[in-house]
């Protein structure tokens, strides 16, 4: 009996952590995907990109905290960077193109993942760095094996600041009146003196800004390390979150993201014939049946239809 | 006659490989109400994609004496031409309230909010529906909607395509009289393309009428109704 009781509180103990676990890494996801919900709400574009120019914006920060910049400085000024970066990309490469024909568009974002990802190789170089800790460190409480960090409390409490602050910024502000007017009606919109291509290029900033935070945020986890693929499984699941809780939907992507890093972490745990290595693959198929029944993701509005 | 507020000459337009307008020529004047019909193909909402600066044109569109037809939308709407588009042009995913922001855009003046309370006065339905979703709006009140939006660029000159299309003819009814007395109220000019010629030429004080994308007929309101052909072609008599 004592022995069964045991075990019993082995498991929950267990159970807890994988959940932290997957609060930690979902809030990370989450970061990202929301940035991609901010492009897709205005272009109905995934912008493949994103995860590269967060990674470009978390090294940024790297180097600024490297020269003696305070951290949480150096992240603001990796914001304002990637920002201003994306602000020029959307001008120089994504305008030009038809916005209705996503082919060219899906091609460019591809291609800027990968000149990003080689531009950062090249400055940083592949070898893992570490990155600064931008939130206490230690556990907020541990008893037995449950172990709540404080990474993880403030992770996650990130992830709903940033949430408000976007969705303040967007029902509250003209400009973000002007976004959600172009990526309701575009032609109306211009009939309403918008100038599509600047609203375009605020979403654009405020997005890489977003995932800049984001990718610093998934850099300074203590179990990781900063280098130039490091986006990559991020990004693809990122993906996965924001088309989960609706490509459209802000609040989407934070279910999107806890649910993928849910699945990630305690469904792989519990569910025997789901080998570790299939964690990803897992994530998707839990999408795939999302989809299914919600072809507009939890949250969202509009139908995934296009890529 | 004094200047006309909106003055169109050789105007042509093109739609890809297509040609839409051959040097079409008219003139609509201080707070007149000027309406233009013809067939679906015509070249009616080429015309007046043409004035808001939608559609890339050639010829010379002259608006208050300056020319527009280089410009983009967003500076022509500046200038004082609100457009309403077919199909009524409204952001289905913002709120009533929002849609008339968005209306009102361009404008820097503290008195949006008393326009935006006018415009529920006019339509006291928009007032009670304002927090709701405009796509959820019918299609009588979408079209209030899409006015009062339009109107709250405080345009001097208003282009409207076919507002009564898809509409009961009591809604249509109503329409057409907010439309008298916004011209009236605030001497709004406006440049009407109407299947409805019946109606269209009961408000409007002269008409076009477009035939494969050039002008065919054009006089008063009065002589358009007496007019044979017109009223075989588009008056069902």
């Amino acid at each position: 009996m004592l022995y069964v009781e045991h075990i019993w509180v082995h498991d929950m103990d267990l159970l807890l952590q994988r959940v932290f676990d997957a609060v930690t890494n979902g809030s990370t996801y989450a970061l990202i995907a929301v940035a991609m919900v901010l492009i897709f709400k205005a272009t109905t574009l995934i912008n493949f990109a994103q995860g590269e120019q967060a990674m470009l914006g978390a090294f940024v920060v790297l180097q600024l905290w490297d020269w003696g910049v305070p951290m949480w400085g150096a992240v603001a000024i990796g914001m304002c960077f990637s920002g201003v970066l994306a602000a020029f990309l959307e001008r120089a490469l994504i305008r030009k193109f038809d916005p209705a024909d996503h082919l060219p568009l899906v091609i460019i974002t591809l291609g800027l993942f990968l000149v990003i990802n080689a531009v950062a190789a090249i400055i940083w170089r592949f070898d893992p760095k570490s990155f600064p800790e931008l939130f206490p460190s230690g556990n907020a409480f541990a008893i037995n094996n449950i172990r709540l960090s404080w990474y993880t409390i403030f992770a996650f409490t990130s992830c709903v600041i940033v949430l408000f602050v976007l969705q303040t910024l967007l029902s509250k502000t003209k400009i973000g009146l002007a976004f959600r007017a172009v990526s309701s009606n575009i032609e109306s919109s211009r009939l309403s003196g918008i100038k599509i291509g600047t609203t375009l290029q605020f979403g654009w900033a405020l997005a890489a800004a977003a995932g800049t935070l984001g990718a610093s945020i998934y850099a300074a986890n203590p179990v990781l390390q900063i280098e130039p693929s490091m986006m990559l499984r991020a990004l693809i699941l990122s993906v996965t979150a924001a088309a989960l809780g609706g490509l459209d939907s802000l609040w989407g992507a934070l279910i999107g993201g806890l649910t993928i890093g849910f699945v990630q972490s305690v469904v792989v745990q519990y569910i025997p014939f789901i080998p570790n290595e299939m964690s990803l693959s897992a994530a998707v198929i839990v999408l795939l049946i999302v989809l299914i029944f919600r072809p507009s993701g939890v949250l969202g509005t509009r139908a995934v239809e296009r890529v | 006659m004094r200047a006309p507020v909106l003055r169109v000459e050789g105007l042509e337009a093109t739609y890809g490989p297509m040609q839409v307008l051959y040097g079409i020529d008219f003139s609509v004047y201080h707070q007149e109400i000027v309406v233009v019909l013809g067939a679906n193909g015509a070249g009616k909402t080429t015309t007046l994609r043409s004035i808001s600066g939608m559609i890339e044109t050639k010829g010379l569109i002259e608006f208050k004496q300056e020319e527009i037809g280089n410009l983009r939308p967003s500076e022509i709407v500046r200038r004082g031409v609100a457009h309403v588009p077919q199909g009524r042009g409204t952001f289905p995913e913002l709120t009533v309230q929002e849609n008339l922001r968005v209306g009102a855009f361009i404008r820097v003046d503290k008195d949006v909010s008393a326009d935006i309370d006018a415009c529920y006065q006019n339509y006291p339905i928009l007032y009670e529906r304002r927090t709701q979703m405009a796509g959820s709006l019918s299609g009588g009140e979408q079209q209030m909607l899409a006015v009062s939006r339009a109107l709250m660029s405080r345009p001097q000159l208003l282009l409207m395509d076919e507002p009564s299309l898809g509409l009961a003819p009591k809604i249509v009814e109503d329409l057409f009289e907010r439309l008298v007395a916004i011209n009236t109220e605030y001497g709004t000019t406006m440049l009407i393309v109407e299947q409805n010629a019946q109606l269209a030429l009961s408000i409007a004080n002269r008409g076009y009428v477009l035939e494969s994308g050039s002008i065919s007929v054009q006089g008063t309101a009065e002589n358009l109704v007496k007019n044979d052909a017109i009223r075989r072609a588009y008056l069902g008599a």
